[in-house]
């Protein structure tokens, strides 16, 4: 280093030349503070709001709740679809250590199948490891039992519970009630476009059937929410807020679960359907299609075995009683005689010759009588209690299809029923135009002889049958059928399905007591063809048999040569109602291919008006116990 | 002479100015709440964070123990050992999240830079304080050396925060010892000129990318701006009162990164407000005006330039690490100093200011 110095160090004007600059360097920091603090001035409060809002944007999370589906019960408040809580194994793969051991430890005390795991380990991969995914669905108490006790030995792995749809009387009300199933993309598709989509964004089931199709804006409710603060990852830290969703409607129906399984037993085996109908106002007491099957099945997803299995010729998955579609044969004839004697083409003394047959003038062609040998001379009265067939040619005949096919439109014959559920077929009421339409080929004066006795082109729904009656013994009156009598919420009680139809005017009112006169004789008289089911019988009955040729069920049949034979049989149909004097209930009932509906037909629907009217009603087990 | 016989008082006998340890405690009690509550309240790493802090109270106190004197006879053996090791570092370092920073001494690990902090200012104080003030050309184009070599090898680590710290450090002093303006103006005026044709005709297209998306990070949504955009979000969302204490929603539901280290002033404004950051920005104040306040009153030039400069650096780490989280500046890993969770800075930070005790209650100032 140098030795020699030019000057004298100057210590007080090297202090003040250090001061000058450590004064600048303050300077230097205020200001560059005040930069500091205008930035976060304009950060904190001329933009705040922008940020608080971003904020809020971060760190709440709006979590749909689904609300809790009505419940439906029957006339005397039995309930019929409940919710019940399943129990389904689910995992938060970020609690479990080594989740392929774990799996292999759980596998040791519950069955878990390989496309379940599969499927689990597929879920994993597409979501957020803190989100819970399930293993298994639907535990059976055994397994819930298992698994709870030991628990502790898997962190990560819990049973978690939901509210699921649950039949307890399985398939004795399939074709009423219906069933629900996971929510599909159609179905979605569908709520998109009705703006309902945001309502259903926490619901795993909607209604696919039946009752809860037709009611399932009712029976859903309205979706609740709760606002959660999650943090990065989207955990969720706490509740903010909740709104707690509405529960759906609950349903009450005008359907008598004893009744109903009166129904399932009385048909046991036989294919057939059977509708009661109250005749005061037109709900239906029953409603039951056989064969059936347990919708609880299609709850949690059919398997493929078991839907194949019901994809049999017994075609259990058509509701016979709205779609089944029957020739509706001698149950017709009281309506037919009344618009026969409204035409003034009989009257109430009228007698006609029945020689067995029936023929055109100047035709060969013979329609037989179900007695070979005839029932000679028949007044309006026997031809309807012993039902001659003859009578009804001649009368059909020179009524023509037209007026026929007029007068029993009015009945409902060849229209939808109306009742609440959409399995329904509006069957046919033949008519000119009808046969023009449908096979290009006018209609012959030979059609409209078999339509005569309800047979031919003339089809027709237990339903139809049901209702068609019930306005006869109302004497007009029309209360269309229906299903569900009222809806309630809380204490909040809505009355649906009380509407009526105009009512069917007749020139001459005393035409309703002959056909009514005639459907009781049927029951009473010795010759009557219900006399014998009906004997004994403590309340006073009337009402119609049927006995029809096999025309086609709904949709048709695949040719089948073992079955054919059988399949060929007639239909046995029976339409009654009851008390004569002040009608309580219509029954209609159908059966395929058994024969008569006096010796088939009208025993059942005496067992189901024996139920009724009985003081004591038969005990009979749930068919499928909760 | 002025008499000795004036009684000093027991901080000066401490070697401890009184004001500035006022100051420091009350930053390090604040540092406590602030990082209780960034840790998602975890009082374990307060513990550690108390700890520390407590460590590097006691460094500072030895270290006020030594006078000027003492100091200025270690300054040529320090800055040599930090550079060898610094090479070593390049050489033989362990590396920690991309960059080699650290040298393994076998019974801990031992960061450099971090010495460097300290020996930097006190060589070029040292070497510029041996001459007369205002410096020759020659003794700045030496200084200006002594700065760079080390500036750069920490560069290259590449440790960019502590090499900024370092070389303002280096440039305080040459700037405090009297640098005449006409040569800041001419140096400024050169380096803006130079920049033009380098950005041009130099740099290649993706350089030019990344140096933008340095500049200006929240282009980068999804990469390094998500952590200004979130840091933002949480300053903004605390408004002129805060969210109170614990509540800072950004922070506790970790929306903000590394919240109890350079992110940590966010979480103080998002809970504090404008109110707390003034607050904070108010003791910042105070401790760089005593700083400075103890740098015009030292004994000698190598006193003055070595408080003064510390005290500056100590307001380079301040303004980098709010203008980082606050989106003026470029993200640089600085720390909040005296707030921030981690021990080697805090050390370091209070190591300074030791020495700038120790220049304080230099007895000789008495004589003077």
């Amino acid at each position: 280093m140098r030795k020699h110095r030019p000057t004298i160090r100057d210590h007080s004007a090297e202090a003040n030349l250090f001061a000058r600059r450590a004064f600048v360097g303050f300077v230097f920091v205020t200001l560059l503070i005040g930069v500091l603090l205008s930035n976060l001035y304009n950060i904190q409060v001329i933009e705040h709001q922008d940020y608080q809002t971003r904020s809020n944007d971060n760190r709440i999370k709006v979590i749909p709740i689904a609300p809790n589906r009505g419940l439906i019960y029957d006339r005397n408040g039995v309930l019929l679809a409940e919710n019940k809580p399943v129990y389904n194994l689910e995992v938060i793969p970020e609690e479990v250590d080594n989740l392929e051991e774990a799996l292999s430890e759980v596998e040791k005390v519950i069955k878990i199948t390989e496309q379940q795991k599969a499927d689990f380990l597929d879920d994993i991969k597409h979501n957020r490891r803190f989100k819970s995914q399930v293993l298994k669905a639907r535990l059976d108490e055994t397994e819930v039992a298992k698994f709870s006790v030991n628990q502790h030995k898997f962190p990560g792995f819990s049973i978690e519970a939901r509210l699921a749809r649950y039949y307890p009387y399985g398939d004795t009300l399939t074709h009423a009630l219906g069933y629900v199933a996971k929510l599909n993309k159609k179905e979605l598709t569908k709520l998109e476009a009705e703006d309902q989509a945001t309502n259903y964004r926490a619901t795993h089931d909607i209604g696919k059937l039946g009752i809860e199709k037709y009611y399932e804006e009712l029976l859903h409710g309205v979706v609740g929410s709760q606002r959660v603060e999650v943090n990065n990852r989207g955990r969720v830290i706490r509740t903010l807020s909740l709104t707690p969703p509405e529960p759906g409607h609950d349903l009450v129906l005008t359907l008598d679960i004893g009744l109903q399984q009166i129904a399932q037993h009385a048909l046991k085996d036989m294919r057939g359907a059977i509708v009661v109908l109250d005749a005061k106002d037109g709900g239906v007491l029953a409603l039951y299609s056989n064969p059936s099957y347990d919708p609880n099945l299609f709850v949690h997803g059919i398997s493929s075995t078991d839907y194949k299995k019901l994809l049999n010729p017994d075609r259990p998955l058509i509701n016979r009683t709205t779609q089944g579609r029957y020739a509706p044969a001698s149950t017709v004839k009281p309506h037919m005689s009344i618009l026969a004697l409204e035409e003034g083409l009989v009257t109430e003394q009228t007698q006609i010759w029945d020689p067995g047959f029936f023929q055109i003038p100047n035709v060969e062609h013979k329609w037989r009588d179900w007695k070979r040998w005839g029932h000679g001379h028949v007044d309006v009265y026997r031809a309807i209690e012993e039902s001659c067939d003859t009578y009804f040619y001649d009368v059909a005949y020179r009524l023509g299809i037209t007026k026929i096919s007029d007068f029993m439109t009015q009945f409902g014959f060849g229209e939808l029923s109306g009742i609440d559920i959409h399995e329904e077929t509006s069957a046919i009421m033949p008519s000119r135009e009808w046969k023009e339409a449908r096979f290009r080929e006018s209609w012959w004066r030979g059609d409209t002889i078999s339509v005569g006795i309800g047979q031919g082109y003339w089809t027709a729904t237990p339903m139809q049958i049901a209702n068609a009656t019930n306005i006869l013994v109302n004497r007009g009156l029309d209360h269309p059928p229906h299903l569900v009598q009222v809806a309630k919420k809380e204490n909040e009680v809505t009355q649906i399905n009380n509407d009526e139809k105009p009512p069917v005017v007749l020139k001459n009112p005393h035409h309703w007591q002959i056909a009514l006169d005639a459907m009781h004789n049927t029951v009473h008289k010795v010759t009557g063809t219900a006399h014998k089911a009906f004997k004994g019988a403590n309340y006073d009955p009337a009402g119609k048999t049927g006995t029809a040729q096999v025309v086609s069920i709904a949709q048709g049949e695949r040719y089948d040569a073992k079955s054919l034979k059988e399949r060929q049989r007639d239909n046995a149909i029976y339409v009654g109602f009851a008390p004569y004097n002040d009608p309580q209930i219509v029954v209609s009932v159908v059966v395929e291919n058994t024969g008569g509906g006096s010796t088939v037909g009208a025993p059942i629907a005496r067992q189901l008006m024996d139920y009724y009217f009985s003081a004591n009603p038969i005990q009979i087990a749930q068919s499928d116990a909760p | 002479m002025i008499p000795l016989n004036k009684k000093r008082s027991i901080w000066q006998r401490l070697h401890l100015d009184l004001p500035l340890l006022i100051a420091l405690m009350t930053m390090m009690v604040a540092s406590l709440a602030i990082v209780y509550s960034a840790s998602g309240q975890d009082s374990a790493m307060m513990i550690r964070h108390a700890t520390r802090m407590f460590g590097a109270i006691l460094g500072m106190f030895i270290l006020a123990q030594f006078s000027p004197n003492t100091l200025k006879s270690m300054v040529i053996p320090l800055y040599c050992v930090g550079l060898l090791m610094l090479v070593g570092v390049l050489l033989f370092g362990v590396s920690s999240k991309g960059a080699q920073r650290w040298l393994d001494l076998g019974v801990t690990r031992f960061q450099p830079s971090e010495l460097m902090k300290i020996a930097v200012p006190m060589m070029v104080a040292w070497y510029i304080g041996r001459n007369h003030l205002p410096p020759r050309i020659i003794h700045l184009i030496i200084g200006f050396a002594i700065v760079m070599v080390p500036t750069i090898l920490i560069k290259e680590q590449p440790d960019l925060g502590t090499s900024i710290l370092i070389a303002s450090s280096g440039i305080f002093v040459l700037f405090l010892s009297g640098l005449s303006w006409r040569l800041i103006g001419f140096l400024s005026a050169t380096v803006g000129l130079a920049a033009w044709p380098f950005w041009h005709y130099v740099m290649l297209d993706y350089q030019k990318q990344r140096v933008l998306t340095f500049l200006d990070p929240e282009s980068d949504p999804l990469g390094s701006g998500y952590h200004i955009i979130q840091s933002k979000i949480a300053i903004g969302s605390g408004g002129i009162e805060g969210k109170g204490w614990l509540q800072g929603t950004q922070s506790q539901l970790e929306f903000l990164p590394e919240r109890h280290t350079d992110f940590i002033f966010s979480v103080l404004s998002e809970e504090f407000g404008l109110f707390g950051v003034c607050l904070l920005l108010c003791m910042y104040l105070f401790i760089i005006g005593r700083g400075l306040y103890i740098a015009v009153n030292a004994q000698d030039a190598f006193g003055k330039l070595l408080a003064g400069a510390l005290t500056l650096t100590f307001f380079v780490y301040v303004f980098v690490n709010i203008g980082m989280v606050s989106g003026l500046l470029p993200v640089v890993g600085v720390p909040l100093p005296l707030i921030s969770y981690g021990g080697t800075s805090m050390v370091t930070l209070m190591a300074g200011f030791g020495i700038i005790m120790s220049i304080a209650t230099d007895k000789r100032m008495l004589l003077k």
